[in-house]
């Protein structure tokens, strides 16, 4: 390839006036990074998939499902227009609602998909309307064209409320973002994705954590041509990315459910990864996308290895021990825990560690508080990681063994683990063309004054590494690793004497910051009470009750009265007659 | 135009060969395969329609006209444009549909139930086709006896209640349109609608024919709040039925707007434009939520039903706002085309799904005897195949891309935000609102353990069955992937509509 971008029509979907709408490709550096994640992982969890749902019942159902998330996912990313895009966003969606209902009979399943198809369409809504602005201001759906605008949107203003005039790239940032949140789980449209646990594990590994939810992170690292002219809108992702980043990684550290360990933890990262978008640093943002899609894929399908292993048991208590029976699944795991830590040398340390330094240089706005995030969630993201793989592999053997011990899963699973701890690895050593090289120049642009990945602070790979060294990430991380050794190894005793003595805080994230329980009163609840209240009330008393019937009453009521008068007697008439020109008489004389 | 007198033989043909039915009333297989034949013969006539459509005009195309009743200056005036053409293929393909769907499960009376639908298949090409407002007033109103007989004979228990509710609605809107159309024919000295469309009036005189107009479509689109008719009468119909009434009835209201209000009252539409646009939004946000509390799987698609007929007068009525909106300043004119092209594909889109959404109901009423959610669950075990389909069509109600549903409505918003921020804004709630009462139904009737004995017997679908959902699980995949054909033919008409309302009449 010699790096130039390929951009062309496929064929033209509707021609409105003379807006033309097609359905066209896009590859630049952006797409080709993209569709190696995406193709690479799918790959993997293809061959994974193999071996362990070979005993299910819709094995074959699985297989087609899976392609036609590639083949969405690959749409979305390939698209060279925003209808494209939708197109692809949508589709994503539906084979992850299809995905996690998988095991339709599931109660818990089937309220899950629900659940993530409808808070992605609370976020949908939001970037349709963004879609639609872009539009009106611009004329066309066509990205290039879109950009080419830019520079005249960016002077305009779009009135809301009253009139007060808001600026036009603040609003379409916003809203477009609203549809990143819902994709990408950020608070608080995040509630669906811990729940989204219930699909299959090779699901949760591919579009639950490498690829779909970086839908949204994608998105806005593409639009950075319209995100460079609106703070006000950097500084409302990086505020939103700071508290999921943080707030989530507090959840992680209770979960007891392996897989919504790394679900939390998932959160948490995106959080990352939005914040990284928040201060213009989309190179860096794209390059944690990349390096946590292979090592949190490695921890997801390390977890599912786990679980085959102990017959579907997935609560970590019952756990424990298994490095001796699982050892290829072991040192995978080690590796990509150590990875997502951000230890040295480790490909999350570089993701990571060009985020925090990035976050350092900004001066937007939240800046400040998002540093704050984003430092303390690299504690707390060593400590839920070592939680999990202390608890599940080291200590005590607490699991029921169902007679034989726990065998390492077949070579079909175990490969794929090896595969992707490769790039856990050594992903990170392409920092300097990715991060600090001009690679993506042909796709993101960030203004001067937005610029926090300036090349001059980057001094190779060994000069990363031992300024990574020397500064307080890497103490963090330490600090939590150390932290979890004495919790869950040394003194396995106190994590339960301090749930004990912090109750309050304890119940706080048991119960998630009480989004679930809004969500189902408020949303659900409401939406329900207004749907009984406007069928019942509006429709059946209202309209049926008072003006149909009651117009088909009155009518009947008419012509009870009528049919009376019409006795047929003559005398009745005839004195009807009389009062008649008795009254006439009166009006006329009188 | 053409020598061949297309559109007559249209009409008429299946309205002779539902006569012919009612003469073998005893044999039930001839009959049968007399109405597939004369239905499939129709839908492939009305195909020459489209091969033979000119879309670079927005004349009237396969013109005939011959004088009628020559006192009242009545004609036998018949045309198609971009607006009726695709309208009426909807309608051919549905009466195909029609016929199969009814194929075993209609064993009372099967002769005079397709002759039924025959009959009304004429007399709605008919509708789409008159050129002569007596003549369209005519096939109007009769449409109703067939489709009344329907519901009034094959229906539920309760179908007495539904067909005079039905009937009364829209004899009560009808009685305006006669007026209206009275009127017009004072003022134009003919009762040729495009005769109507050059006719100079006040703006008081735009106002009352409009209001008389708009009674009589809101009643059969239906709009909020005359729309209760329309639940009632669909969970009374039976299966046949409720897909004429879903795919075609609901849209002859919507035609009579392009028709007769835009195009003879523009400035009357234009002043009175909020109150459609109110409505609609109410259609779309109300019956989104009463939809959400339904327990009848009818109701519930019916309801459904209104909501996507408020994309329809939505995209019809904001074409004056867009014009006056001066923030556009960039692709001026596009967003009126959005809204007019956006209403049309939401009507023929809307036909397709909600069509395929009653056969999937029908599928299972056949079975279980019953339309309450609660009665079923689980019935992906049993039926997987059936499930596979009812999901797909699910996912079109929820206005999927890729999907019909997906197109008109997107088109619709996308103006909807160039006439109002607002307007958007409310119209988008339908992402989340078509979801949750789509697929919460989906979720409590397909997914979940085996409800009962019932649902754990029940047979997954037939060939004949496989055929109806399948075909049209396909033209909704076709017009959602590649819609450019069938908007094609519009274009032209669209441009002449937007001319015309745009220009005053005062």
């Amino acid at each position: 390839m010699d790096g130039a971008t390929y951009n062309q029509a496929v064929y033209q979907w509707m021609q409105v006036g003379s807006l033309s709408i097609e359905v066209g490709f896009m590859v630049d550096s952006l797409t080709a990074v993209m569709m190696t994640v995406v193709t690479f992982v799918s790959l993997m969890v293809h061959i994974y998939t193999i071996g362990y749902m070979h005993d299910d019942d819709g094995y074959s159902r699985f297989f087609s499902y899976i392609s036609l998330f590639t083949f969405s996912m690959l749409m979305l990313v390939m698209a060279n227009n925003f209808m494209q895009l939708f197109f692809g966003w949508e589709a994503v969606g539906v084979v992850s609602y299809l995905l996690i209902g998988f095991w339709y009979k599931k109660p818990t399943a089937i309220y899950a998909n629900l659940k993530a198809f409808l808070v992605n369409r609370v976020g949908d809504f939001g970037f349709l309307l963004g879609i639609a602005a872009v539009l009106m201001y611009s004329g066309s759906l066509d990205y290039l064209e879109v950009f080419n605008q830019a520079p005249v949107m960016a002077g305009q203003t779009i009135t809301l409320f009253g009139n007060h005039a808001w600026s036009l790239m603040t609003v379409i940032g916003i809203l477009l973002f609203i549809g990143a949140m819902g994709k990408s789980a950020q608070v608080p449209l995040h509630v669906w994705l811990p729940d989204s646990m219930e699909g299959p594990t090779p699901i949760s590994a591919l579009i639950h954590a490498a690829t779909m939810v970086t839908a949204g992170i994608f998105m806005v690292a593409r639009m950075s041509p319209l995100y460079e002219y609106s703070e006000t809108a950097l500084s409302f992702i990086l505020v939103i990315g700071a508290i999921t980043a943080l707030f989530m990684g507090f959840l992680g550290l209770i979960q007891n459910d392996i897989k919504r360990v790394i679900a939390y933890s998932t959160l948490s990262q995106l959080g990352y990864m939005t914040v990284a978008l928040g201060v213009s640093a989309y190179s860096a943002a794209i390059f944690h996308l990349f390096t946590h899609a292979f090592f949190k894929a490695l921890l997801f399908l390390a977890a599912g290895s786990v679980i085959l292993a102990l017959h579907h048991q997935q609560d970590i208590r019952k756990m424990g021990g298994l490095k001796k029976y699982l050892p290829i699944t072991y040192w995978t795991s080690l590796i990509g825990t150590l990875a997502l830590i951000g230890f040295p040398g480790l490909a999350g340390f570089f993701s990571k560690d060009a985020i925090i330094m990035a976050v350092h240089e900004s001066t937007i706005p939240g800046s400040s508080f998002a540093l704050w995030a984003v430092m303390i969630g690299v504690f707390v993201t060593s400590l839920y990681s070592f939680r999990l793989l202390f608890l599940v592999f080291h200590g005590k053997e607490r699991f029921d063994a169902h007679g034989h011990p726990p065998h390492e899963s077949p070579g079909v699973v175990t490969w794929p683990l090896i595969l992707l701890a490769i790039p856990s690895v050594l992903a990170g050593y392409l920092i300097g063309t990715l991060v600090y090289g001009n690679f993506f120049s042909d796709a993101i642009s960030v203004m001067p004054q937005h610029d926090v990945l300036s090349a001059a602070n980057y001094h190779g790979l060994i000069g990363f590494i031992t300024h990574g060294l020397l500064t307080a990430p890497f103490w963090l991380a330490m600090a939590g690793l150390v932290t979890a050794w004495y919790l869950y190894l040394k003194r396995p005793d106190f994590p339960a004497k301090i749930q004990q003595r912090m109750m309050w805080l304890w119940q706080i994230l048991e119960n998630k910051y009480g989004f679930d329980a809004f969500n189902d009163k408020v949303f659900a609840g409401g939406s329900r009470g207004l749907g009984w209240l406007f069928s019942r009330v509006g429709d059946r008393v209202l309209i049926d009750g008072l003006v149909v019937n009651g117009a088909a009453r009155t009518v009947g009521l008419i012509s009870r009265v009528g049919r009376k008068m019409q006795s047929g007697y003559l005398y009745h008439y005839a004195f009807v007659m009389i009062i008649g020109v008795w009254l006439l008489l009166t009006w006329f004389v009188v | 135009m053409m020598d061949f007198p297309l559109l007559s033989i249209l009409i008429l043909l299946p309205i002779i060969g539902g006569g012919l039915l009612l003469l073998c009333k005893q044999n039930h297989l001839l009959a049968r395969q007399l109405a597939l034949i004369v239905s499939v013969v129709t839908m492939l006539l009305s195909f020459l329609l489209y091969i033979g459509f000119d879309s670079t005009t927005h004349q009237m195309q396969f013109v005939e006209r011959l004088s009628w009743i020559a006192t009242f200056n009545i004609e036998y005036y018949l045309g198609v444009d971009g607006f009726s053409m695709p309208l009426m293929i909807l309608t051919t393909i549905s009466t195909v549909l029609v016929v199969i769907a009814g194929w075993q499960v209609i064993q009372d009376r099967a002769a005079q139930y397709m002759a039924a639908f025959l009959i009304m298949e004429g007399l709605m090409l008919g509708v789409f086709a008159a050129l002569d407002a007596i003549l369209f007033y005519l096939f109007f109103e009769a449409m109703l006896i067939p489709l009344f007989l329907v519901i009034g004979i094959w229906g539920g228990p309760n179908r007495v209640y539904a067909t005079i509710k039905f009937f009364l609605y829209t004899f009560f809107g009808s009685v305006f349109l006669l007026i209206a159309l009275l009127y017009l024919q004072f003022q134009a000295g003919s009762f040729s609608i495009l005769d109507f469309h050059d006719v100079s009036l006040t703006l008081t005189q735009q106002i009352w024919i409009f209001l008389a107009f708009l009674i009589a479509f809101a009643v059969k689109i239906p709009m909020w709040p005359v729309h209760t008719w329309l639940p009632d009468a669909h969970v009374e119909a039976p299966t046949g039925g409720s897909v004429i009434l879903a795919a075609i009835t609901l849209k002859i209201g919507g035609y009579g707007l392009l028709r007769f209000a835009l195009p003879i009252t523009p400035d009357a539409s234009m002043t009175l434009d909020w109150l459609v646009i109110g409505l609609s939004l109410i259609a779309i946000v109300y019956i989104g939520f009463v939809a959400l509390a339904q327990s009848d799987l009818k109701k519930l698609i019916a309801y459904s039903s209104i909501a996507h007929m408020g994309f329809v007068t939505l995209g019809l009525f904001i074409v004056f706002r867009i014009t006056a909106n001066e923030a556009i300043t960039i692709g001026i004119g596009n967003g009126q085309v959005l809204a007019i092209e956006g209403a049309m594909v939401q009507m023929i889109s809307h036909g397709f799904i909600a069509a395929a959404m009653f056969l999937s109901v029908g599928v299972l009423y056949d079975r279980m005897h019953t339309r309450e959610i609660s009665a079923y669950g689980g019935v992906a075990n049993s039926m997987p195949k059936f499930t596979a389909l009812a999901v797909f069509f699910a996912m079109a109600n929820a206005g999927l891309p890729g999907t019909s549903g997906f197109v008109g409505e997107f088109m619709v918003i996308l103006a909807a935000f160039q006439a109002n921020f607002w307007y958007a804004f409310l119209a988008a709630t339908t992402l989340i609102l078509g979801a949750a009462y789509t697929l919460w139904m989906v979720k409590r009737v397909f997914f979940g353990e085996i409800a009962n004995d019932e649902v754990a017997k029940l047979q997954d679908i037939n060939s004949r069955e496989m055929l109806l959902l399948a075909s049209l699980a396909v033209i909704v995949l076709v017009i959602g992937i590649w819609p450019d054909p069938l908007l094609n033919v519009m274009h032209a008409s669209v441009d002449n509509l937007l001319l015309q309302i745009t220009q005053s009449k005062l």
